[in-house]
C-alpha cells in the first residue's frame, strides 16, 4: 500500500461531529510535501506598494511524502474509527514496522503501556529494547536518545508530560537542536520527542504547562501540535520520518476524541496549517485544544450572522506564513486564541510573524487571546478562567468586526 | 452532545494500576534486557514476579532447616531478599584505605615485576609513543599560535597524553566516542591529520565543522569521534543512547565517553551510569580525574574518594588506574572494553592525572595553584618520559628516532597552521544550512536579510568570509 499524502484536509467537522468530510482543496494536493514558500516581505521601503508577495517553490521533493494528484480520491468510504491515543498509537506502530530503527523510550512506556496508553502493546510486539522504560531522568533519556539518533536508530522520546521535559531543555537545546548543525552536517538526529501537555482538568500548576513557548526559540528544532485522531496519526509518522528532530504536542484532554479515520497509509505535512473551516470575516488562528473551543464559538458566531476561517496552525516551529498569508489577504482580520501564556508564546510569535509580514492586509489589529501569565491554579472555577473559553471568542470576534 | 473530553490521568490510571496489579503479568525487570527481540508470538506471562518483589515475608520455618537461626533472618523488600541486623551500623562514609590504583610502569618508566597488562607490540608501542609526542607538539604549537592572535581559542592536553592514546589504541575503529573536549589524542590516534586539526581551529572552509564552532570542537562522523559539544557531561547521555543502539544491532563494539573530574558532578553523570547499568549498555565510562576543574580543585568537587567508589553506588564495575602509565591505560581499557561487549555492561575507569597546561587560554592556573606543582608534574611524573624508558628499553627507541620524530612534526605542523591560516572561511550561506536538513522559508527570508545588510553597508562585514 503506497503512502498517499493527504495535503489539506478539509474538516468540516464542528465540535461535536464525528464523522468528518474530508475535502482536497486542489491546488493543496499539486505541491510537493515540502514545498518551501518563501515569502519576502519588502523591507526596502521605497518600493513598498501593497503585495510585494513572491511566492517560490523548492526544488526538493522528498521521497517519503509524495504528493498526490488531485483525482485521487482519498476517502473509500470505509476507514475507522478510533481514540486520538489509539491514532498515535497506531501511526508509531506501523512505523515501527516498517523501520526497524524506529524505538521508544520514556517512562513507563513499556509494558505499564505509557501513561496515556500511547504505547500500549508495543512492547509486547517489539521487545523491551525497542520500547524501552527508563528510570527517571529526563535528561538523561533524552541524552540517551539523541545519541543512539546519532548512531543511526530514529528514537521517540516520550515525555510523561511535557513539563517534565523542562529537564531535558539541556539536551534539547544544547544537542538536539544543535548537533546537526556544529557537527557541520556530519551528524543527523532524527529524534521525535513527545508527550501531552496543556491545561488539563486540575493536574495542578506544575502539570499544566504549556511548554511550546519555552522551546519555539530552540535553533533546529520543528515543533507541531496535533488535535484531531487524523492529524494525531499523520504527524506522528511524519515527524518520525522526518531528519530534523520534531517535537510532537499533544494535549491531555484530546487523547479520548473520537474520530473515522482513512484505512490506507497516510501522512501529514510537518510545516502545514490546517484549514478547519473556511470562511469570509475573519481568520481565527488557533491549534491543539483551543480549536475546539474556537469552533464552538463558531456555531454561536454564524448563527450571529458571521463567517469566521478557522486554521489550525498545527505547525509551531515553522509556522505555514503561506496557508495564514493567504487567509489574512483574504478576510483582513486575524484573531489568535491559544492556550499559552500571554508573554512569549506561541500567539505572541505569531502576531509579530502576521504584523511584520501582511501588515498592508490588516483591517484591524491582531488581537490574541490567551491565558493569563499565572501558573495554573489547581481549582476547578479558577482553572476555568485561566483558558480562553468560547464566549470570550465570540466578544472578541464581535469586537473585531465592527 | 458534546464529546467528553475527560482526562485519562487520574481515574483511568488508577484502573490501569488495578488492572496490572491483577495478572496482566510481565518477566521480571532483572531478565528483560537479555532477551532483547521477543518474536512475534504471545507475551510471556509470568504474572508472579512483578508482585513478589513487593510482598514482604519471612520465610517459613520449614524451608529454613530444622530450626531457625536468628542469624538465617531475612526480608523481603521491593528489591529482593536482605538480611537484617539488630544493630543500629551507618556504613562509614569512605572506606579506611582508598582504593588502589592500577600501574605497570614505576615513576621512572621501568616495568613493575609480576605487573599484569596487556602486551603491545612494537608497532603499537611505537605509534603510541609517536602520537604522544604529536598530540604534545600539536597542543604546544597551536598554545602559543593563540597567544601570538593567531588562534582564537584553544585547550591542552598537556599532561594528559597517555589518557589520550593509549586508550585510543586499546579501542577499534567501530567503537564510538564520546568526548568532553580534552580528547584530541583519540582522534589523532585514529588518523585525523593535523591538518584536519588545524582546519577546525581557524573554521576555515575545509574544516568538517564548517566553521562553526570554536576551536578544539572537533567531529568527525568517519572516524567515529562525536563532534565536541561544549556543555559538560552532556556526552555521557548521548554515550549511553549510543550503547544501547549497538547493543539492539549487537555489534561487536561499545561506546565510549570521557570526561573528567568536574564532569562526575553534573547530573548527567549520575543519570548515564544508572541508565546504563539499568540498560546493561556496552558503554565505556572513561574519567580523567586531573585533579582541577578550571580553579576548582578536587577535595571541591566531591567528598568521596574519587570517583571510582561511585561506580558501585550504581551497580557497576570499575577501576582506578594511573593515567600517566601508557601501558596501564592501555591493559585497563583493552581489558575494560571486552568485559562491555563480552558482557553487556558498564564500566567505569577513573584515570588519575594531572592537568599541566592551563584549563584554556582564557586561564592562567598560577592564579590558583603554585608554578612548582605544575613544574613537578611536568617533569617527574610525565607520561612521555616513563613510556619512552620502557619502549627504550625493548630497543625499539631511540635519542635519534626521537629528534626525528619531533623536527618533522614541528615542520608538518607549522605547515598545517600556515595552510589552514590561509584558507578561505566558509561563505556565508553556511550561517543557515545544516540548522535543518532543508533551509525553511524563515531562514531563506532571515539569510537575504543579511545578505542585504551587507551590501548597504559593506565597510561593516568581515572582508575574508566570502558571501
Amino acid at each position: 500500500m503506497s503512502a498517499t499524502i493527504h495535503g489539506a484536509a478539509t474538516a468540516l467537522s464542528t465540535f461535536n461531529s464525528v464523522d468528518s468530510k474530508k475535502l482536497i482543496s486542489p491546488c493543496r494536493t499539486n505541491l510537493p510535501a515540502r514545498s518551501k514558500r518563501c515569502i519576502v516581505a519588502g523591507s526596502d521601503a521605497s518600493k513598498r506598494s501593497g503585495s510585494r508577495l513572491r511566492v517560490g517553490h523548492s526544488q526538493k521533493l522528498i521521497p517519503n511524502a509524495v504528493a498526490t494528484k488531485a483525482d485521487t480520491s482519498v476517502t473509500t468510504g470505509t476507514g475507522h474509527e478510533l481514540l486520538l491515543f489509539e491514532a498515535l498509537q497506531e501511526g508509531l506502530e506501523e512505523e515501527m514496522d516498517r523501520d526497524p530503527h524506529v524505538c521508544v523510550m520514556g517512562e513507563d512506556v513499556g509494558h505499564y503501556g505509557g501513561s496515556y496508553k500511547v504505547t500500549k502493546g508495543l512492547a509486547d510486539k517489539f521487545g523491551d529494547l525497542r520500547v524501552l522504560d527508563t528510570p527517571i531522568c529526563e535528561n538523561a533519556f533524552t541524552g540517551m536518545g539523541i545519541g543512539a539518533a546519532m548512531t543511526g536508530l530514529r528514537p521517540v522520546i516520550e515525555g510523561m508530560n511535557m513539563g517534565f521535559l523542562l529537564l531535558a531543555f539541556n539536551q534539547i537545546s544544547n544537542n538536539c537542536g544543535m548537533l546537526h548543525y556544529t557537527s557541520g552536517g556530519q551528524f543527523t538526529i532524527p529524534v521525535v520527542i513527545r508527550g501531552p501537555g496543556g491545561v488539563g482538568r486540575q493536574l495542578g500548576a506544575e502539570h499544566s504547562q504549556r511548554l511550546e513557548s519555552y522551546f519555539q526559540s530552540i535553533p533546529g528544532i520543528q515543533m507541531v501540535a496535533c488535535s484531531t485522531p487524523y492529524n494525531a496519526k499523520g504527524l506522528m509518522k511524519a515527524a518520525i520520518r522526518s531528519e530534523n528532530p520534531v517535537i510532537l504536542f499533544e494535549h491531555v484532554l484530546l487523547y479520548n476524541l473520537k474520530e473515522s479515520i482513512p484505512d490506507e497509509e497516510y501522512i501529514c505535512n510537518l510545516e502545514e496549517a490546517e484549514m478547519v473551516r473556511p470562511g469570509e470575516h475573519i481568520t481565527i488562528l488557533t491549534y491543539s485544544r483551543m480549536r475546539y473551543h474556537v469552533m464552538q464559538a463558531a456555531k454561536t458566531l454564524v448563527n450571529k450572522g458571521y463567517d469566521p476561517e478557522v486554521i489550525d496552525i498545527r505547525s509551531l516551529k515553522p509556522f505555514d506564513l503561506y496557508t495564514i498569508g493567504n487567509s489574512v489577504k483574504k478576510t483582513h482580520r486575524v484573531l489568535i486564541v491559544e492556550e499559552c501564556m500571554r508573554t512569549g508564546g506561541i500567539g505572541a510569535s505569531l502576531t509579530a510573524a502576521i504584523n511584520e509580514n501582511f501588515n498592508d492586509y490588516l483591517d484591524a489589529p491582531v488581537m490574541c487571546l490567551s491565558s493569563q501569565d499565572v501558573p495554573t491554579p489547581y481549582a476547578g472555577t479558577l482553572e476555568e478562567w485561566t483558558v480562553v473559553q468560547p464566549a470570550q471568542i465570540v466578544t472578541a470576534v464581535e469586537q473585531l468586526c465592527q | 452532545m458534546a464529546q467528553h473530553l475527560k482526562s485519562s490521568s487520574s481515574k483511568s490510571a488508577f484502573v490501569n494500576i488495578l488492572k496490572h496489579n491483577f495478572g496482566i503479568g510481565s518477566q521480571s525487570h532483572a531478565a528483560r534486557h537479555l532477551r532483547p527481540n521477543l518474536p512475534n508470538g504471545p507475551p510471556r506471562q509470568n504474572p508472579i514476579s512483578r508482585l513478589c518483589n513487593t510482598m514482604a515475608e519471612k520465610l517459613s520455618v520449614s524451608s529454613i532447616g530444622l530450626h531457625v537461626d536468628s542469624n538465617n533472618q531475612v526480608l523481603d523488600f521491593p528489591g529482593g531478599k536482605v538480611a537484617f541486623t539488630h544493630e543500629i551500623q551507618f556504613i562509614s562514609e569512605s572506606s579506611k584505605e582508598r582504593v588502589p590504583c592500577y600501574r605497570v610502569l614505576d615513576d621512572n618508566g621501568q616495568q613493575i615485576p609480576n605487573s599484569h597488562f596487556v602486551q603491545v607490540s612494537e608497532e603499537v608501542a611505537v605509534k603510541i609513543y609517536s602520537d604522544m609526542v604529536t598530540l604534545q607538539i600539536m597542543d604546544n604549537i597551536f598554545y602559543e599560535a593563540q597567544r601570538q592572535g593567531r588562534l582564537s581559542f584553544y585547550a591542552t592536553t598537556i599532561g594528559e597524553e597517555a589518557i589520550n592514546i593509549a586508550s585510543a589504541a586499546a579501542l577499534t575503529p567501530q567503537d564510538v566516542i564520546f568526548p568532553q573536549y580534552r580528547e584530541p589524542g583519540v582522534l589523532l590516534w585514529r588518523g585525523f591529520t593535523l591538518q584536519e586539526f588545524a582546519n577546525q581551529c581557524f573554521g576555515n572552509k575545509s574544516d568538517y565543522g564548517k566553521g562553526r564552532q570554536m576551536p578544539v570542537h572537533y567531529g568527525s562522523n568517519k572516524l567515529n569521534y562525536f563532534t565536541v559539544s561544549a556543555t559538560i557531561a552532556t556526552q555521557l547521555p548521548n554515550a549511553v543512547g549510543a550503547a544501547y543502539s549497538l547493543k539492539m544491532d549487537r555489534k561487536d563494539a561499545c561506546a565510549v565517553t570521557f570526561f573528567g573530574d568536574g564532569g562526575s558532578s553534573e547530573g548527567d553523570f549520575h543519570a548515564a551510569m544508572n541508565f546504563a547499568a539499568v540498560m546493561e549498555a556496552p558503554v565505556l565510562f572513561i574519567c580523567r580525574n586531573n585533579g582541577w576543574a578550571i580553579s576548582t580543585p578536587t577535595s571541591d568537587q566531591f567528598r568521596s574518594d574519587g570517583v571510582v567508589v561511585k561506580g558501585r553506588a550504581y551497580g557497576i564495575r570499575s577501576i582506578r588506574v594511573d593515567g600517566n602509565d601508557a601501558l596501564a591505560m592501555y591493559s585497563a581499557v583493552h581489558a575494560a572494553r571486552e568485559m562491555a561487549i563480552r558482557e553487556q555492561r558498564p564500566i567505569l575507569i577513573e584515570a588519575l592525572t594531572y592537568r599541566v597546561g592551563h584549563h584554556s587560554t582564557s586561564d592562567d592556573s598560577t592564579r590558583y595553584r603554585s608554578a612548582d606543582e605544575i613544574e613537578w608534574w611536568n617533569k617527574a611524573r610525565n607520561p612521555l618520559s616513563r613510556f619512552r624508558t620502557w619502549i627504550e628499553s625493548y630497543g625499539w627507541w631511540s635519542d635519534e628516532a626521537e629528534s626525528d620524530l619531533r623536527s618533522r612534526i614541528k615542520k608538518e605542523m607549522l605547515e598545517a597552521l600556515r595552510v589552514a591560516e590561509k584558507s578561505e572561511k566558509p561563505n556565508l550561506e553556511n550561517m543557515f544550512s545544516d540548522v535543518y536538513d532543508v533551509p525553511p522559508s524563515n531562514l531563506r527570508e532571515q539569510e537575504l536579510m543579511v545578505r542585504q545588510t551587507i551590501k548597504s553597508h559593506p565597510q561593516d562585514y568581515p572582508s575574508d568570509v566570502p558571501l
